[in-house]
């Protein structure tokens, strides 16, 4: 069956590779990618460990209906203690390493040690072996997995790898498969980097059972039909994630200018330009949403470059956080990212953030040796990205991400700098929707929306869908409130999503294909359908959310072993003192109120059984079944 | 009237979905691997080709195959396999010239597309329609339309027709 996949334990200092079976009791508590990841990390990382020492621990895995009939089973999770923000490191992609690696008859790399020189692995079929990577360092994140498939005359090989960025150990390396598909957050490329391990490659040709072959066929074709009979998957397969700027703009929720204005103002850089370059659409593994373009860039000094993307967030990076209103700036930067292996996200806040400073005098000519720092400066944005990816100059100090890069430019930088747990906010002005504020306030790695954004509650979706929706799969009858300007009921929202997303994460499905972007995507329900007809493992949609529950409860237990405490769950200053300057009225002149945002977080914590500290209450630990962890079964 | 699968390359999206259903229908596990048909990738150039059977006739593996365990079955115009006959010689592999023929490792057989019994999963999972099950005779006249589409936007674009 499905679940025959093996974990393997690595050990790059000694060379040394073990691998065992997981038992099922172990699915029936954290499924497989993220909350099974989690797990291994708890129990293997000793706590207070220096994230790029080689006692960092590193987490590979597929979810566990990865490869499976459940529609886009594409995603691979990452994890490892954060070089970035010293909490719970965890990263999610699509493409095609997932399926792969369970064809490998592999579910769960445990990673340690360091390597003396460059390695790679090299799983393939029920084996593994560490292979010299010399030849491949310095080689960007492409050619790296180009040359590995030519090293094995095999173009179906798979490879997650690091470009120059993790080799460099900036804070904020992502690791990469494919063109395009990226863990991007919490800097596991750079953990990567530390290890000396270039890549994982991978190659598979053995059987996934499949446990009710027929039914699970005939149930996917019906939720890809109704996946793709909503209109946000229509939008998705014609444009991608960057639909999403022409209705954040044009209401003035997106951030411009670091953060300084909430919409960009005469942009010109809404999605249909994308026409101009691509040449189609492509999908990872077993999705019909399709999202990415595959595109060329016609002119300047990166014309004739074949790329993917981009997405949002690099309209974000490029666009209008750094003031840039130009399109072909925005697919130069997203090539450049994932060419070098850098967080889009982060490197564009990070840019951003330089040049408010620079607006304001702090950071001079002097400390960008010239570069003049100035909004809408593409040619300055593209150089800086360079910079990072290589630590040169300013490039450097801003490659230690927001916390050690105050530390090394000045106190006064601090209040510009837009982060939570010492990761970049999105690209996303929060001010007016304090549902998505409490999310990305609350994130158990830092500021992000993919942990928990409740991104319907911009809809304004009836009361009574709502009540629906987030009633299920465990009981709710506190307030909800189709206002998203409003405080009521948010926290619940942000509880539920993180829920969702967990249990996602945990089975390698797309969140595209859930009730992210749309109410009438995949929920509980289907999880645990799937689930059945995949694996044959009978879990209930309420047991789906309390395995979620479990392994986001134990991320919180991890951060707080690593000193995580309430005033970590906060928003920094602009939030609640610089009204949004710009956009429709619903948007504009608006800021956190501070003593209801403690009233979300409270209200919040209560939600998950924490205390007002925000730690997991013992009674919270024992229904969980977390009160003896580290349990050490794996 | 006789329907064929037809591959529209440019509308393929490389998800690899018809792999996974077509090894989960005849093998009842997902394995490329032991699928019958293949999205053969140049992932640098963001090129992607469904590769399958195209029930040649005449069929280079029926005309090699030495004990006749190939043969065309007339109601669904394709090429199928006796495997009370076979004796796994893999002529047929190394005849054909789109590796429509292929060996699935675990069942130690050869196998290769057979249409589904003219319901193809693959076809039916392909949202994008890059591969279709079309009557034959339709086939033309589609191409025709749809070239004489672009033709006909030339025309206005630049004769002003």
């Amino acid at each position: 069956m499905a679940l025959n996949r093996k974990i393997a334990y690595i050990d790059l200092s000694t060379g040394e590779v073990e691998t065992a079976p997981i038992p099922v009791m172990m699915r029936k508590l954290y499924l497989g990618g993220r909350g099974l990841d989690i797990y291994l990390l708890y129990n293997h990382l000793e706590p207070g460990v220096d994230p790029l020492g080689p006692e960092n621990v590193l987490l590979v895995s597929a979810g566990l209906l990865a490869g499976t009939l459940a529609s886009a089973s594409a995603r691979s999770h990452l994890a490892a203690k954060s070089p970035l923000t010293g909490f719970v490191g965890s990263t999610n992609m699509g493409g095609f390493f997932a399926p792969e690696l369970r064809w490998a008859g592999f579910d769960h790399l445990v990673i340690k040690g360091k390597a003396e020189s460059p390695v790679y692995l090299w799983v393939h079929d029920g084996e593994i072996e560490i292979e010299e990577a010399s030849h491949l360092w310095g080689e960007d994140t492409f050619e790296t997995q180009d040359l590995i498939r030519q090293e094995w005359g095999d173009p179906e090989v798979k490879v997650v790898c690091i470009g120059l960025a993790g080799e460099r150990l900036v804070r904020f390396a992502n690791v990469r498969t494919g063109l395009k598909n990226s863990g991007g957050r919490t800097g596991i490329g750079a953990v990567m980097g530390s290890k000396n391990l270039k890549a994982v490659a991978v190659r598979g040709t053995m059987d996934i059972e499949i446990e009710y072959p027929e039914e699970a066929l005939k149930y996917n074709k019906e939720i890809i039909d109704k996946i793709c009979s909503t209109k946000f998957a229509q939008i998705m397969q014609r444009w991608g994630t960057m639909f999403i700027y022409g209705a954040t703009n044009s209401t003035g929720l997106i951030r411009c200018r670091n953060f300084q204005l909430n919409q960009l103002v005469g942009g010109n850089i809404e999605c249909e330009h994308i026409d101009e370059y691509s040449i189609g659409t492509e999908g990872c593994f077993g999705c019909s949403i399709h999202c990415r373009h595959k595109y060329i860039i016609k002119d300047g000094p990166y014309a004739g470059v074949y790329a993917q993307g981009p997405e949002y967030t690099s309209q974000g990076a490029f666009g209008m956080e750094v003031g840039c209103n130009n399109f072909e700036t925005i697919l130069a930067g997203n090539y450049l990212v994932n060419k070098y292996g850098l967080d889009t996200l982060e490197t564009g806040s990070m840019i951003a953030w330089a040049m408010e400073l620079y607006e304001k005098g702090i950071l001079t000519d002097k400390d960008t040796e010239g570069l003049k720092l100035e909004w809408g400066n593409d040619e300055a944005v593209l150089e800086m990205v360079e910079r990072i990816a290589k630590r040169k100059g300013l490039g450097d100090i801003l490659a230690e991400g927001p916390l050690r890069a105050i530390e090394r430019i000045g106190e006064e930088s601090r209040p510009y700098c837009i982060q939570v747990k010492g990761m970049s906010n999105l690209h996303s002005d929060e001010r007016p929707t304090p549902s998505l504020a409490l999310g990305i306030a609350t994130a158990s790695r830092g500021s992000d929306h993919l942990r928990s954004r409740p991104a319907i509650d911009l809809y304004h979706l009836p009361e009574a869908l709502l009540k629906k929706i987030y009633g299920y799969p465990t009981p709710y009858d506190g307030p909800l409130s189709s206002d998203y300007t409003t405080y009521e009921g948010k926290p619940r929202q942000v509880q539920w999503h993180e829920m969702c997303y967990e249990a996602v994460d945990c089975l390698g499905i797309c969140k595209f294909h859930t009730i992210f972007l749309s109410p009438n995507l995949l929920g509980f329900d289907e999880f645990s359908k799937l689930i059945y007809y995949n694996t044959g493992l009978e879990i209930s949609p309420q047991e789906v959310w309390e395995i979620a529950d479990r392994a986001y409860t134990l991320e919180r237990l991890f951060n707080i072993r690593e000193g995580l405490g309430r005033e970590d769950d906060w928003l920094v200053d602009r939030y609640f003192d610089e009204p949004t300057p710009l956009g429709l009225e619903i948007a504009r002149n608006k800021v956190l109120d501070r003593e209801k945002f403690k009233q979300m977080i409270d209200e919040y914590y209560a939600l998950h059984g924490w205390d007002e500290k925000g730690v997991p209450r013992p009674e919270t630990l024992k229904r969980l079944g977390l009160d003896k962890e580290p349990s050490h079964m794996l | 009237m006789q329907k064929i699968l037809i591959v529209d390359h440019e509308r393929c999206t490389g998800c690899r979905l018809c792999e996974l259903v077509c090894s989960v229908k005849n093998a009842g596990v997902s394995n490329p691997s032991r699928a019958r048909i293949h999205i053969i990738k140049w992932e640098m150039e963001g090129f992607e080709l469904p590769m399958v059977c195209p029930q040649c006739e005449p069929a280079p593996c029926m005309a090699v195959c030495p004990v006749d365990a190939l043969s065309r079955d007339g109601d669904l115009e394709r090429v199928v396999i006796d495997y009370d006959l076979c004796i796994g010689c893999k002529l047929c592999v190394a005849a054909c010239p789109f590796g429509g023929m292929g060996i699935d490792t675990v069942a130690k057989k050869v196998i290769k597309c057979e249409l589904c019994d003219g319901d193809p999963t693959c076809v039916d999972f392909c949202q994008p329609q890059a591969l279709q099950y079309v009557p034959a005779g339709t086939v033309n006249l589609r191409k025709k339309r749809e070239a004489g589409l672009k033709f006909s936007e030339l025309m206005r674009r630049f004769a002003g027709v």
